[in-house]
């Protein structure tokens, strides 16, 4: 795991920190970090927080028996599991314990449920029990009825991760992190083997220590350090959306028995009542970090892959298609802690189950940190975060409150998600910039028409609230313009 | 929560909605239109183009001149504009709305629903590549350069040739955007005839038959897509893809009724528009539909007169004027892609809805085991067919359980 110096540095008061990416894992990293005295800013080269493979993946809070015991991925994905409904909570972030079923469609995978279920006992995930087919049908009428027996496992959850890192950040600003989007990391200064400065397109900044936590990027970063890392593959997953899903399709996650290269498709429901049929596990030469375009073949693989496990799928609720990249390291496990220059620590390598084990990540490397550089807890630190508000789910007498203060919380902007222009203001208030931003923030746009009916007020919104022109309204990044110009 | 009570609660101020409210509150009924909207119209208000009217008010209309027309007919109905539906009971017509002014729950005898439709996003072909911006659905692209004055886009290809796309199509042309052509997967255009000579040859756009987009390329903006020929089932032949390089695409490849918040209303399993019978009347018996939440129309005029009819239903039913009646109901045989209304009323003259599956030059329409028939000439799914049956008829139809609609080709 982390290879560890033992000597410390003499107790910097006031360390500069800077984080590499804000996805899921830089941001719980640094909002650990505020917990102890010293400054601690997030670099992170998108527009927003969260849009690297944050952005697209299973959302699957996994329970641990699909790891190997002995690694990092299992020992912090347990550990994540534990801790995750607790700092959902504290964050306000979606959060469901549905549980999942590993399911062994035919008499030889039986013996792969027997194995699972070894395995997640020795890493001491709770409540595992195996079931026969009988039972399994009936607690799941939808599934192939060719089903043998089932591992159910309860402490399985699923979230929003983007939502989690869009917290963690928010939740890190507040206790005095300074967030910088849109500010990519171009260099680092290393001197007599210990990292001094991070350098940006924008600005350099002496630091006591730098977390790599870029993703798909971690291994450049890495090298801008001149540390070797074993390498990165993207390996694509490509996923369909469904929306509207009859409850009974959205009980639990669906497992079939895993492959030595992936868990295989899935069928997973979401936060917010969808459905996510997924991912397929595609390797992708070094080069494809961006490589999130889907494929006729992928899609199809998805398709049949989730219907092997629940035949009468209603593909006509399909409403996007979209794929997400792991970057998937060369040594099949995470890469954590200090390095060989001393103060360039690694949160990186983050392969699935990267989500699930953030938040335990993040805890313990603080830790190290805070440690190393002798930093003192700061008094002042407040774990807790409020949500924007999600007004069509308060109570009527709680909603009617907020609407006498802001009359724009009784005006749905977004029908699919029932989301207010007081949501989509106070989005923007946060900091969202683009339409993506505010999408990813409030939901509108997400839902069945996919923005269909609503994009052209939110891109108003965005362009009164923030005093740009239309045209300079980016969906995503720069060059993403939703509009061009004017009508003559 | 404020409590308001009324006679008829009419969701959506579209041709639909406005139709049926202004019915209602001349039936004398207590009358309520709430519309999500800033301003009544629903998608009229986005369509300047003409071509509103000429049934029912012999006139070549616009949209928005059509709207005002219906809207100086609403004057003995309160209506709260931008004020939305959330849920209506399953059991009782009691809804609940929001607004600027907070929660209202509305207590009615008889609610009307006329919600419309929206537009089958790109992902639901669950088209492969990327997903840059510079895709838009035909009526979003038509908010922003009709209402918002803004360009979408420098290059365009429009994907789907029913009348929203023939239309934008045009529309975008006129603004000065490069339109490419229009695909379309079927081997026949999927709108009316005088609209791809006027929207589409007048201004040399060419329409591709038996194409569809199969990748969509670029990040950040949408750089390109690849285009190919699909075969007699529309399965794309990959050795036929060839690259166009657009910006901007426009998607207009059906429409899905909205009715969301009425979980508990049965659909039709062709289109999931609401099920209902000649009296516009669901099988909640309180509960009356019209407009695009029945099944998307060409007309206008057609959507009004059924908001008319649904809005006098619904405001008898309200009164207790409205005798339950028995119902049969009418499936769809071959040839036959949508039909509203889904049951019928043995005894009252009704007028059939329907499109064909496919274009025949000349076809017989066929309805029940007797087979009242009809002769009918060219055709073609994008127009709708209008079977009126007279009482004698439908009476005539009582003794049968379900009564099958068929369209079968006559030579
Ligand atoms: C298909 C798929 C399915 C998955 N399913 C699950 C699951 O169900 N459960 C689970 O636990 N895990 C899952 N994972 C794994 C999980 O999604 C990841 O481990 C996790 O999201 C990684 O987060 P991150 O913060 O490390 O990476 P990212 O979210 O990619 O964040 C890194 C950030 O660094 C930024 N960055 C990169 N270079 C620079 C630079 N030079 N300067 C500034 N910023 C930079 C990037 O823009 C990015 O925002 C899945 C992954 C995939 C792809
Ligand atoms: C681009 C285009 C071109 C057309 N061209 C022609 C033409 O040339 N000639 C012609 O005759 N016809 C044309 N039509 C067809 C015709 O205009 C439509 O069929 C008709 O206007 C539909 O009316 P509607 O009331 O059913 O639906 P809509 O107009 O869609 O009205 C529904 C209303 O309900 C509201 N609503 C929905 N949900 C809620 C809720 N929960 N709470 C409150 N309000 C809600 C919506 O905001 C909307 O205003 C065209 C249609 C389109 C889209």
């Amino acid at each position: 795991m982390a290879r560890k110096h033992k000597t410390k540095a003499n107790g910097v008061a006031g360390a500069s920190i800077v984080v590499v990416g804000a996805g899921v894992v830089g941001s719980l990293v640094a909002r650990e970090l505020t917990r102890y005295e010293g400054e601690v800013r997030i670099v992170e080269r998108e527009p927003d927080v969260g849009w690297g493979v944050t952005k697209a993946n299973s959302a699957i809070v996994h329970a641990g028996f699909h790891e190997r015991p002995g690694t990092c991925s299992a020992r912090f994905c347990v550990e994540g599991n534990a801790v995750f409904a607790d700092v959902c909570r504290d964050l306000e972030v979606p959060f469901g314990r549905t549980g999942a079923y590993v399911l062994a469609l035919a008499e030889g995978e039986r013996a792969v449920l027997e194995e699972l279920r070894g395995r997640g006992e020795e890493l001491g995930v709770p409540g595992l029990a195996l079931l026969d087919g009988g039972e399994v049908r009936k607690r799941l009428p939808d599934v192939n009825p060719e089903v043998v027996a089932a591992l159910w496992a309860p402490s399985v959850g699923i979230t929003e991760p983007w939502a989690l890192a869009v917290a963690a950040a928010e939740n890190a600003v507040a206790n005095g992190a300074i967030l910088h989007v849109g500010e990519e990391v171009t260099g680092l200064t290393v001197h007599g083997g210990r990292v001094r400065a991070v350098r940006t397109d924008q600005a350099t900044y002496d630091v006591d220590a730098v977390v790599n936590a870029a993703g798909l990027a971690a291994d450049r970063i890495a090298a801008l350090a001149g540390i070797t890392v074993p390498g990165l593959t993207p390996r694509r997953g490509e996923y369909l959306l469904l929306v509207d899903v009859p409850p009974s399709l959205r009980e639990a996650v669906l497992f079939p028995v895993p492959t030595a290269h992936s868990k295989g498709i899935l069928v997973v429901p979401t936060v917010d009542g969808g459905l996510l049929l997924g991912p397929t596990a595609a390797d992708l030469p070094p080069t494809q970090r961006e490589a999130t375009e889907t494929t006729v073949e992928g899609l199809a693989f998805a398709l049949n892959g989730a219907r092997r496990l629940v035949p009468d799928l209603p593909v006509g609720k399909v409403v996007k298609v979209f794929a997400g990249l792991r970057p998937e390291p060369a040594d099949g496990d995470f890469w954590l802690g200090e390095t060989d220059i001393r103060g360039f620590y690694q949160a990186a390598g983050m392969r699935s189950p990267g989500l699930t084990a953030a938040p335990a990540i993040a805890r313990w490397l603080a830790g190290e940190i805070a440690a190393d550089l002798g930093l003192a807890p700061r008094p002042s630190f407040s774990p807790l975060r409020l949500a924007l508000p999600r007004a069509a789910d308060l109570p009527p007498a709680e909603w009617n409150a907020l609407i006498a203060r802001d009359p724009r919380y009784g005006r749905i902007v977004c029908r699919c998600n029932r989301v207010t222009e007081g949501e989509i203001a106070a989005a923007i208030g946060r900091g969202a910039r683009t339409v993506d931003g505010v999408k990813f923030r409030t939901r509108a746009g997400f839902g069945r028409c996919q923005g269909g009916t609503c994009t052209d007020r939110i891109l108003a919104l965005l362009a009164r609230e923030t005093g740009r022109d239309p045209e300079e309204v980016p969906v995503q990044g720069p060059g993403s313009a939703l509009v061009v110009g004017r009508v003559r | 929560m404020r409590t308001h009570r009324v006679d008829v609660l009419v969701v959506g101020g579209g041709a639909a909605g406005m139709a049926a409210a202004a019915s209602a509150a001349r039936e004398g009924a207590k009358t309520l239109l709430v519309e999500e909207g800033s301003r009544l119209g629903g998608v009229l208000d986005q369509c300047i183009h003409p071509g509103f009217g000429l049934h029912r008010y012999r006139e070549e209309l616009t949209g928005p001149e059509f709207a005002h027309r219906l809207r100086e007919d609403l004057r003995g109905a309160d209506v709260w504009t931008g004020q939305s539906l959330l849920e209506v009971e399953p059991g009782r017509p009691r809804a609940r709305t929001v607004g600027a002014a907070g929660l209202v729950e509305i207590a009615a005898k008889a609610v009307v629903w006329a919600a419309g439709a929206r537009e089958r996003p790109l992902g639901a072909l669950r088209v492969p590549g990327t997903r840059p911006a510079g895709i838009f659905v035909a009526g979003l692209a038509q908010r922003l350069v009709n209402i918002h004055g803004l360009l979408p886009g420098r290059r365009a290809l429009v994907v789907g040739s029913g009348d929203i796309g023939l239309i934008m199509a045009r529309r975008l042309h006129l603004e000065g955007v490069e339109v490419t052509g229009v695909v379309e997967i079927r081997p026949y255009p999927g709108g009316l005839l005088r609209n791809v000579v006027q929207c589409l040859d007048d201004f040399g756009i060419p329409l591709l038959l038996s194409h569809t987009v199969v990748e969509v390329h670029g990040r950040g903006r949408l750089s390109g897509v690849t285009l190919a020929e699909v075969d007699g089932s529309g399965i794309p032949r990959p050795e036929t893809g060839r690259f166009v390089e657009v910006d901007t695409l426009i998607i207009s490849v059906g429409l899905v009724p909205e009715v969301e918040g009425i979980p508990f209303a049965p659909r039709d399993p062709a289109t999931g528009g609401l099920a209902a019978s000649t009296r516009l009347q669901t099988p909640v018996p309180w509960l009356f539909a019209a407009g695009n939440c029945l099944a998307p129309f060409d007309l206008v005029d057609t959507v009004a007169t059924l908001g008319e009819r649904a809005g006098t239903a619904a405001a008898r039913y309200a009164r207790r004027g409205l005798s339950p009646a028995p119902t049969v109901a009418l499936g769809r045989g071959p040839g036959v892609a949508v039909l509203v209304p889904s049951f019928l009323v043995p005894g009252e003259e009704v007028t059939l809805y329907l499109r064909a599956s496919l274009p025949l030059a000349q076809a017989r329409v066929t309805v029940g085991p007797d087979g009242f028939g009809r002769v009918v000439r060219g055709v073609r799914p994008a127009e709708m067919i209008e079977v009126r049956l007279s009482p004698e008829e439908t009476k005539a139809l009582a003794r049968s359980r379900n009564v099958t609609v068929e369209v079968t080709t006559l030579r």
